[in-house]
């Protein structure tokens, strides 16, 4: 009988090393990370939360974090949450009481991170919102588009943005950061 | 742009995150099975195109996801106002400030 070799599969990211700086912003992929899509009503909450180890944000564009660990508001009963660590999440929440659904989205979607004063105006070149402080303040999330990508936003704080977007859609919204981040730098 | 105020986002955002999905406040009969074609074709197939106020569902498709119904201008594209999915139709007249 032949051996066969197993060939344990690498885990591609779609945008490993993207990155681009100028005086005004700093674009960066971000590393891997574990994303759950979840959807639940009011009476699975208390259950998730305490799977979690977070409480589920109730309000629009809230989000709530612990560690490694957040979990952005979609919609009335529409959650991503994201792991840092990569943590498995369908894990963590399998076993909590109630309806709900939860699908792994880790490898649907990729991330950049995008830092510096002119962070807001580099998102502001596709993003159609109002990415101002007062209406889009620190630790607020929403989806939305960009150019005509559909992408996540979180503002982690003031001068720090973290944007998810499909991994089919990332070179297309990478360039677009770039030309964005240009821009940006003249203001 | 246009800024339509979605009402479980509780604020106003652009229109390229919606989309406009026909006529509201159109009720499936329950009866569906029994009823004679012209009221299955009225049901189904014909729709009003006024000038002036009209009842619309749109949906926050690239935001929270959901349903809400509008009314609005046809004339002046301006949303008189929107409200959730299930709630009866609004006094346009307190609306627009008419006396009563």
């Amino acid at each position: 009988m032949a051996e066969t070799a197993i060939v344990k599969a690498d885990r591609r990211e779609p945008m490993a090393g993207a990155a681009m700086a100028n005086a005004a912003v700093t674009i960066k992929a971000t590393a891997p990370m574990s994303r759950l899509s979840l959807r639940a009503g009011t009476d699975a909450l208390p259950a998730l939360s305490a799977a979690l180890g977070l409480d589920l944000p109730q309000r629009p564009k809230q989000t709530a974090g612990h560690g490694d660990r957040a979990a952005l508001w979609l919609g009335p009963d529409e959650w991503l949450v994201l792991d840092l660590s990569g943590a498995d999440l369908m894990a963590a929440v399998s076993g909590a009481d109630g309806v709900f659904s939860a699908v792994d989205v880790s490898h649907r979607n990729t991330g950049f991170t995008v830092t510096g004063q002119g962070a807001a105006d580099t998102l502001a070149c596709a993003c159609p919102q109002d990415l101002r402080l007062a209406a889009f303040p620190a630790g607020a999330a929403s989806r939305t588009v960009f150019g005509k990508a559909e992408v996540v936003l979180w503002r982690q704080s003031e001068t720090q943005w973290h944007l998810e977007c499909w991994r089919s859609f990332a070179p297309y919204v990478f360039g677009l950061l770039k030309e964005g981040a240009e821009d940006a730098v003249l203001t | 742009m246009l800024l339509i105020r979605c009402p479980y986002c509780e604020e106003e955002r652009p229109e390229l995150e919606f989309r406009g999905a026909g006529e509201a406040h159109i009720a499936r009969p329950a009866n569906i099975a029994e009823i004679p074609d012209e009221e299955f074709e009225a049901f189904f197939f014909l729709r009003d195109n006024p000038r002036g106020i009209t009842f619309e569902r749109w949906r926050h498709i690239h935001g929270c996801g959901r349903f809400f119904n509008a009314a609005r201008d046809t004339v002046s594209d301006k949303f008189l106002t929107t409200y959730k999915a299930g709630e009866p139709k609004p006094d346009l007249g307190a609306i627009r400030g008419d006396k009563a």
